[in-house]
């Protein structure tokens, strides 16, 4: 079978085709009209694809098999901290204790469940230097969101409207979007020549109608933010709040606590910074920590210490509600919590690892590519392949496809918005200097070929099982859904 | 190289005078920043836009950038001609792909928009 044209799992459908057949279960049946009423069952069937277990469980592996993922090779994706994650996590979230529990399990067979929840509060706290946790928000932008909300009934509680959030043009676009879907006006602040926030456009746009700052520290350029302190004062000066992004918070992992620069807020991306798995649409999380005067605002219910034991909370009468079924995506919490038992002690070695893997690969390739803001990195860096465009034709995209047939996954591209060309690298700190070297070899070998041999990069990728997509005409004319064939055998 | 017919704002927008009314476009340096456009949104005719604020939306394969409104006034037109082939702003910004016509309610914010000598320099600069 020719790899590049993996039929959809409809297309093996036959009628009748069952994977598993069941025995009879010995319970009268009832007709479904009885229970849900006909006026809700559909009229014809759903074309459900009909295969066998051979067939379904074939497709799936086959699928997998073309997947790149952190546990098939190196993954420099700048902002999503794409670490390997340590495989004792999957073992512990697997112990039948955790991974069989029932929502609904009254709490005195829940402890140990409460217990890890709770000692992953005080966990996160002790890292961020905050003082609650939710665990709720299912991932990094619900964490902001949820995080808005309470920013909001904050204010609302202490009878004020305001209705403005401000947010820096290197912002992760899921800023402006929570900010806005929040209900609040995004006002876009722009970056300084060394990549910080600027202050002189901060002080004018800080007055009394801003509800809060949304900041990423260290920022999308992988640079410090070096006037946090300063930046604080002038958001708190009006009256706001400070919001951090956690998503680059594994740069300063027991080095610095966004408590103590002053945040009130922020969510931690577990899959980034604490090594769980990045969901591919499964079940994430994105907890969301804050200061003391938020903490009235909860979702509920909260994780309590009870005597000797713990319980779920839901009298919180200032709380903004529920964000998220039961406690949040648990089974993910539970990975996090395996990998601070493990290496909680030794977390600022690892965003040290970090910060000097990125310097590293930085220094190796700053020769052969162009470098708009040029400071120490932190956890990642961004270049721009605007000389290459400029010169040789060839586009940032290019050099992304091509290093496919190197065997790499490509860095984030395009982002953030205020570098031209922009390439984003961030290597985490699990990866060797071997790899580290690989991938500048071929990063630079690539360099070359702008030069040399520029149709080649052009037209990359060569060597993967699928070449060049048309992205804009997917873009422009998507095709999302497979339609039966029909009778006379043509897709309608 | 950029049309001295109309004015321009930072966050390139162009905008051409007619007649008193303003037709407003996004410039050639900002369609070949996006690369190929795929989707357009924009207001409808009738709506109010205030200067430098939002008054729609660009996306392309690489990002989604907001339009900004380079005066404040009434839409008095829009082409919806680009919803179905976003792909002029690539081909023809100055000239097509034009977005919208709006009546200005004050004529004071014309006079901040930028030169087509200014604009250059300030592309030059974006571009160095």
């Amino acid at each position: 079978m020719r790899m590049d044209n993996v039929p959809l799992i409809f297309e093996y459908s036959v009628p009748g085709r069952v994977a598993v057949a069941l025995s009879d279960p010995g319970v009268p049946e009832v007709p479904l009209e009885a229970i849900v009423g006909a006026e809700h069952l559909r009229r014809e069937p759903a074309a459900l694809p009909e295969v066998s277990e051979p067939d379904l469980v074939r497709h799936y592996t086959r699928l997998s098999q073309r997947n790149y993922a952190v546990d098939v090779g190196f993954y420099p994706l700048g902002s999503c901290t794409m670490k390997y994650n340590p495989k004792v996590n999957e073992d512990a979230a697997r112990l039948p204790g955790f991974a069989r529990l029932h929502p609904n399990a009254p709490r005195e067979l829940a402890q140990g469940a409460l217990q890890l929840l709770w000692e992953l509060d005080r966990m996160f706290c002790e890292i961020s230097g905050m003082d609650r946790v939710t665990f709720q928000p299912a991932a990094g932008a619900h964490g902001e969101l949820t995080a808005l909300m309470m920013i909001r009934a904050y204010h609302e509680d202490r009878g004020e409207q305001r209705t403005r959030v401000i947010v820096p043009d290197s912002a992760h676009g899921t800023n402006p979007a929570s900010a806005a879907m929040c209900g609040y006006t995004v006002v876009t602040v722009p970056s300084d020549a060394r990549g910080n926030i600027d202050r002189a456009a901060l002080r004018r746009a800080a007055d009394g109608s801003v509800a809060a700052l949304m900041l990423t520290n260290p920022n999308t350029l992988g640079l410090f933010e070096e006037h946090v302190v300063e930046v604080a004062e002038i958001i708190h000066g009006c009256g706001a709040l400070m919001y951090l992004d956690g998503a680059n918070f594994n740069a300063v992992l027991g080095i610095t606590r966004p408590g103590d620069q002053g945040f009130d807020v922020m969510h931690l991306n577990v899959h980034k910074t604490f090594s769980t798995p990045h969901g591919g649409g499964g079940p994430g999380a994105g907890p969301v920590a804050l200061k003391q005067m938020l903490e009235p605002y909860l979702p509920t219910p909260t994780v309590e210490r009870d005597g000797d034991g713990f319980r779920l909370d839901d009298e919180r009468p200032k709380t903004i509600g529920r964000v998220r079924a039961f406690v949040g995506n648990f089974g993910v919490l539970v990975r996090a919590y395996a990998y601070l038992r493990t290496f909680g002690p030794l977390l600022r070695q690892t965003s040290e690892a970090a910060v000097l893997n990125a310097n590293y690969l930085l220094q190796r390739l700053r020769p052969y590519f162009d470098l708009p803001y040029d400071r120490t990195c932190m956890h990642e860096f961004v270049l721009s392949g605007r000389r290459q465009k400029t010169q040789y034709g060839v586009r940032t995209l290019d050099i992304a496809k091509r290093l496919l047939d190197y065997g790499y996954h490509a860095p984030t591209i395009y982002f953030p918005l205020i570098v031209d060309e922009a390439i984003m690298i961030e290597p985490t700190e699990t990866e060797s200097r071997q790899t580290l070297d690989a991938f500048a070899d071929a990063l630079i070998r690539i360099a070359e070929e702008c030069e040399t041999d520029p149709e080649t990069v052009r037209t990359a990728p060569h060597r993967t099982v699928v070449t060049r997509l048309d992205e804009v005409a997917a873009a422009r004319n998507p095709n999302l859904r497979w339609r039966p064939p029909t009778k006379a055998g043509v897709t309608r | 190289m950029y049309p001295d017919d109309r004015r321009y704002t930072r966050e390139h927008e162009w905008a051409k005078r007619e007649n008193g009314r303003v037709r407003v476009g996004i410039t050639a340096f900002a369609a070949d920043r996006l690369s190929d456009v795929v989707f357009i949104e924009l207001p409808q005719v009738g709506a109010e836009v205030r200067a430098m604020e939002p008054f729609g939306v660009v996306e392309s394969v690489k990002a989604a950038s907001d339009l900004y409104a380079p005066v404040s006034g009434r839409v008095v037109e829009v082409n919806r001609a680009l919803v179905d082939t976003p792909e002029l702003i690539n081909q023809d910004p100055y000239g097509a792909a034009w977005m919208i016509v709006v009546e200005p309610s004050d004529s004071s914010a014309w006079e901040q928009l930028l030169t087509a000598e200014a604009y250059a320099r300030l592309v030059g600069a974006e571009g160095a």
